[in-house]
């Protein structure tokens, strides 16, 4: 496969930030098929600013975001709604809707961009909850959650569609050990599977060592992409704020 | 040999042919793309044996999902012996494609209702969890109805995906929603009292708080009492006077042409002037704040609940009602007299404008004003207007606070801040009403 096929994301000379700050300069990197990829980087360095440019919230002031050859920022109209339908995202804070039971926030995109008859979509909307461990909380609203099971209702309604690509940011915090390890062997068996790509804004350091295929790393000062490849290779790195982000414990003893 | 390109055939409900013929459907961009007789096929296309019902499709596929889906699906179903159906699926499986077949899947195994149900399914390039809900679906029909169903050919990697749900953990029952009549009658009751207790507990703390700040003036954060005068008194300025003039200038419009008929027009200035000053002035003020203001800071104060930031206050030792209520009650008691003063003389200069209109002078209309109206009047409508000011700002904060969780509760207690504060403005209008009365002002 060539590189330019077996890309599904480019991000090309990305520039942006908010009025006059500069939040990324001039990023250049590609997600590929199938991989889970991780943003890296400490806070304030710009992981949740690119994902918005990354799914196309925010514009970039310079460069583009292509996915799947589509720029995300420039498409209008049903071209941008065909770019969209390509990914889910899962909020950090989950962003379920408020006023509708879990049921009813998995099956809302399935109601709007299928033609699934209604039982089919219940089916289904019951079945992503079965696998993200909320079975017998369908009709449960949001608020009557804790904030980890939100997150996995979260991820329940960023897969309703079965997209190809999910953006998750920081997926297991506010998680437990257990469960967060739940969900990372999940991302792998959807990954392997069906082929999904993820894209994954995190700092727990155990999910990028288990299920990681390559990372990025930004730099809070540079603004740049200050490391990038799999994270065994990066442990070593020359630069020292990514051994450190990579190695806690040595950081520790020798800071 | 038969071979109906069909391009322009949109696959509608209740398509028929010959009980003899196979229909293969193809699901692409919306269309039927081929149609085949089983019986003269193309060598290189599998024959299927005659199958005995025919599968409808009711494709209502919305335009925007299949514009530029290149996949293509198909479903083929047929009674193999008696009671037992064979369902070929091929192509791929996924959230936009499932519905046609579904519905072909379901309709053949509610019309032949098999014992035994086949599902070949070598065929199946691509199959995700909407795909997967397919299988799961057709093995709940069977086990509902005592048949049994196998599902041949699948890939290894979509049937580890299959093996990941639990079809008996699909079936959950929504919560009895329905209460009998006596445990409704309870809840809401018990709710009213709980709402009147809150009110109740709310406005002793609110005192302790206000006594304390009278005490300890410096306590005060006087900062934010001013932003809130301003916020919620100047700015509420413009609207204020503009209502209150339109009210003066109807009122006025309205009680002169009756009183035409008695020759006594110049009487609509008293009219005026002391349903302004007595009455409308700091009642209209009041309801405009309620449903300003009121709201305003219900929502405010709401929205911070729901974020934790009162949390944040009282683990930080801070009282919230100290902190953020007193410095919106201060500026409501003071701000709302001095938007009725406005509201007031507005209301007089729209009556004004109604006499100038007449042929009255603006000289007769002023002593006509002047002699018609007591500092009396005056003064009861300002006393007034410190209540209202206070019920305002007062039931703003408390909504507010006893805001829930989520966004739709801000909604639902900014909603309550409005309705409460009218009904408590009226309420204690009526109060005054009668008090005044008693008391020959």
């Amino acid at each position: 496969m060539s590189d330019r096929n077996g890309a599904i994301i480019r991000v090309e000379h990305l520039t942006a930030g908010y009025e006059k700050v500069v939040v990324l300069n001039d990023l250049t990197f590609k997600v590929y098929r199938g991989e889970i990829f991780f943003i890296l980087g400490g806070s304030g360095s710009g992981k949740s600013t690119l994902m918005k440019n990354m799914i196309g919230l925010y514009r970039p002031a310079t460069g583009a975001v292509l996915i799947d050859e589509r720029d995300i920022a420039a498409a209008e109209g049903d071209d941008r709604l065909e770019t969209l339908r390509l990914f889910g995202v899962m909020y950090q804070n989950g962003a379920l809707f408020g006023s509708m039971t879990l049921l009813e926030n998995i099956r809302l995109p399935l109601e709007e961009w299928t033609d699934l008859p209604s039982e089919a979509m219940e089916v289904i909307a019951r079945m992503k909850l079965q696998l993200v461990g909320l079975t017998g909380f369908e009709y449960h609203m949001p608020s009557e959650l804790s904030g980890g099971m939100q997150k996995r209702a979260a991820l329940a309604r960023a897969m309703a569609l079965d997209p190809q690509l999910l953006f998750l940011d920081e997926p297991t915090s506010g998680l437990d050990p257990v469960l967060s390890a739940d969900l990372d062997r999940l991302i792998l068996r959807l990954s392997k599977t069906l082929g999904i790509t993820f894209v994954v804004v995190s700092h727990a350091l155990s999910s990028i060592y288990s299920i990681a295929d390559r990372v990025i790393m930004l730099d809070t000062d540079t603004k740049t992409i200050i490391a990038e490849g799999r994270p065994q290779e990066l442990r070593g790195h020359s630069n020292e704020v990514v051994r450190n982000f990579l190695n806690p414990q040595s950081a520790d003893q020798t800071g | 040999m038969y071979f109906y390109k069909s391009m322009g055939v949109r696959a509608g409900a209740g398509e028929t042919a010959h009980p003899t013929r196979t229909i293969l459907h193809s699901y692409r961009r919306n269309r039927v793309k081929h149609l085949f007789d089983s019986d003269n096929a193309e060598p290189n296309l599998v024959r299927y044996p005659v199958c005995d019902f025919i599968c409808v499709c009711n494709q209502t596929m919305i335009s925007r999902v299949q514009k530029k889906d290149s996949s293509q699906v198909s479903i083929h179903a047929e009674e193999t012996q008696p009671g037992v159906l064979l369902l070929k699926v091929s192509g791929r499986l996924d959230a936009t494609t499932t519905g046609g077949v579904w519905r072909d899947a379901m309709l053949a195994i509610g019309r032949i209702s098999p014992g035994h149900v086949v599902v070949e399914s070598s065929g199946i390039r691509y199959c995700d969890i909407s795909g997967i809900g397919l299988f799961m679906e057709i093995g709940r029909r069977q086990q509902r109805r005592n048949g049994t169903y196998e599902i041949n050919g699948l890939q290894e990697e979509f049937r580890q995906l299959l093996d990941l749900f639990d079809p008996e953990k699909l079936e959950t029952k929504p919560p009895q929603a329905k209460a009998n009549l006596v445990e409704q009658f309870g809840t809401v009751s018990y709710g009213a009292w709980q709402e009147v207790k809150g009110l109740i507990t709310f406005l002793g703390q609110l005192s302790v708080s206000l006594v304390s700040a009278a005490k300890h003036p410096r306590s005060v954060r006087w900062k934010d009492g001013f932003q809130a005068a301003e916020k919620h008194g100047a700015d509420a300025l413009p609207i204020v006077a503009l209502v209150s003039f339109l009210v003066g200038l109807i009122m006025a419009f309205q009680s002169a042409i009756p009183m035409r008929q008695f020759g006594a027009q110049i009487y609509v200035a008293n009219l005026v002037a002391l349903s302004m000053l007595r009455e409308l002035g700091p009642l209209m003020t009041a309801l405009i704040l309620a449903g300003r203001t009121g709201s305003s800071i219900a929502a405010e104060l709401g929205t911070m609940k729901v974020r934790e930031e009162i949390d944040a206050l009282v683990t930080m030792g801070l009282e919230p009602v100290r902190f953020l209520v007193v410095t919106r009650v201060l500026a409501g008691f003071f701000m709302t007299p001095l938007l009725a003063v406005f509201a007031d003389l507005t209301g007089i200069v729209g009556g004004a404008v109604v006499m100038l209109s007449l042929g009255f002078s603006l000289e007769t209309y002023y002593y006509q004003v002047i002699g018609a109206v007591t500092y009396g009047d005056f003064l009861g409508g300002l006393a007034k207007s410190f209540v209202f000011g206070l019920i305002v700002a007062g039931i703003g904060c408390a909504r507010g606070l006893q805001t829930g969780v989520g966004a739709a509760a801000v909604g639902e207690s900014t909603t309550k801040a409005v309705v409460t504060g009218i009904i408590l403005i009226i309420v204690a209008d009526g109060i005054f009403a009668v008090v005044y009365y008693y008391l020959g002002i």
